[in-house]
């Protein structure tokens, strides 16, 4: 914690309800009620967050394994077929001397969805937990992994533009492997834990439900 | 309920804040989590819809004419990205092709076509039918269209294949490097400032 910050009131405290969608706040909303000026239902917290979270986490971690076992890229050469899975084609670049666009594909294809597990793991953790334990780097950790998990979808596009067009029947010919589906549902599992994931949770510690409004009263007007 | 116009609250730790008016250029963060609170829009409106336009041209050209040609013992081939959606499903891979559809795709026209739709009535201040339903629409498809990196991967694609036959980039390929830049300007726009636009005042004043 940088500095303590005693002047913070949390709208579940004043009982304040913002829209995620248009970012109207809300006081006296009722759990779920619509926002009167975009319709979209309103809740003090994303729904069932932990739960939602940790459930696409579980299916994301299940079908990381496919996604890094079994071959994305089929080619099929004179030489003879040839399988590669995502780790082979970046031990492929790198022998073949392009270290700058291996580091890219193992830091989009292999790092970025196994930090994105592994930090979402502990976010959502800590934060079912209560603990106060580095509360800024969580949350500045929480905004790092919704910029980078889209590019986790390189591999796919690449597979993808690959067997589009290498169809040179006879001497080359490139088809997607079963590894990329899983892969591609990694990508898509890992975004959906992280939009689930409600980042206002990290700051809900047990000292902070504790410190309810001294008197009471919802004082939406009179705020910092 | 009643509104509570001036009230701003932090997405990120759902702290509660007044709202300040901004200068120009400037954007107020939550001082306990460094959340973005809110930006000032800027001439931003005012410039989003000619660059929408152009976005919906490029986005044309990109999706028709092939990406790359390759040359192999006198064979060619080349692709465009519906091309390359098609193979896929032929191949079996249906989830992965309709994946690529939508992220690069169905997505990013739906985002500029909205945008469009919405931008050209509210230039004479007139609000379009369908307006909520299509900005939250804009809001939601936000983090789902990936061109531009979709854009690095045919920059890997043309590297990989580099080695094994001859490239030649297509017109698309230049086009999607353009519709990528203009992308980022167009969508750094935050679909919450149709909801400034549309309310002023504000509903919860007029009640």
């Amino acid at each position: 914690m940088s500095e303590p910050t005693p002047q913070i009131r949390t709208g579940a405290q004043l009982g304040l309800m913002s829209c995620h969608h248009c970012g109207a706040v809300w006081e006296g909303a009722e759990e779920g009620e619509h926002c009167a000026r975009c319709s979209t239902h309103l809740h003090t917290r994303r729904p069932d967050s932990f739960n939602r979270t940790w459930a696409y986490l579980i299916a994301a971690a299940i079908l990381y394994l496919p996604a890094n076992l079994l071959p994305v890229m089929i080619t099929k050469s004179l030489f003879g077929t040839q399988q590669d899975t995502i780790l082979s084609g970046v031990i492929y670049f790198w022998v073949s001397g392009a270290y700058g666009l291996a580091a890219l594909i193992f830091i989009a294809s292999f790092l970025v969805p196994l930090f994105k597990l592994t930090a979402l793991t502990l976010l959502n953790f800590l934060a079912q937990r209560g603990s106060e334990w580095r509360q800024l780097e969580r949350a500045k950790l929480y905004r790092i992994l919704e910029v980078i998990g889209r590019w986790s979808m390189l591999d796919v596009f690449v597979v993808a533009l690959l067997a589009g067009l290498v169809r040179i029947h006879g001497f080359a010919e490139i088809s997607a492997g079963v590894g990329i589906a899983a892969f591609g549902a990694v990508v898509v599992l890992t975004m959906l834990a992280s939009l689930s994931f409600d980042p206002r949770l990290t700051w809900d510690t047990r000292a902070a439900k504790g410190r309810k409004q001294p008197d009471g009263t919802k004082r939406g007007e009179r705020v910092v | 309920m009643t509104e509570v116009p001036d009230a701003i609250v932090c997405e990120g730790c759902d702290a509660v804040y007044r709202r300040v008016p901004l200068r120009r250029r400037e954007v107020s963060r939550c001082p306990r989590c460094g959340t973005e609170l809110d930006r000032h829009a800027g001439d931003q409106s005012a410039r989003v819809l000619p660059l929408t336009v152009a976005c919906l041209i490029l986005f044309a050209i990109a999706n028709l004419f092939p990406i790359v040609e390759i040359e192999l013992q006198g064979l060619s081939n080349q692709t465009t990205l519906a091309g390359a959606v098609v193979a896929l499903s032929s191949e079996g891979m249906s989830p992965v092709a309709l994946l690529v559809l939508m992220t690069t795709i169905l997505f990013p026209l739906m985002q500029l076509c909205i945008l469009f739709y919405l931008l050209v009535p509210m230039a004479y201040e007139r609000r379009p039918t369908g307006f909520v339903i299509l900005v939250n629409a804009l809001q939601a498809l936000r983090p789902w269209g990936m061109v531009e990196v979709f854009l690095l991967g045919v920059l890997v694609a043309i590297i990989k294949l580099s080695s094994m036959a001859q490239v030649i980039p297509g017109p698309a390929l230049w086009a999607f490097g353009g519709l990528t830049v203009l992308l980022t300007a167009v969508l750094s726009f935050n679909p919450r400032t149709f909801w400034e636009m549309a309310f002023e005042p504000r509903a919860g004043q007029r009640e």
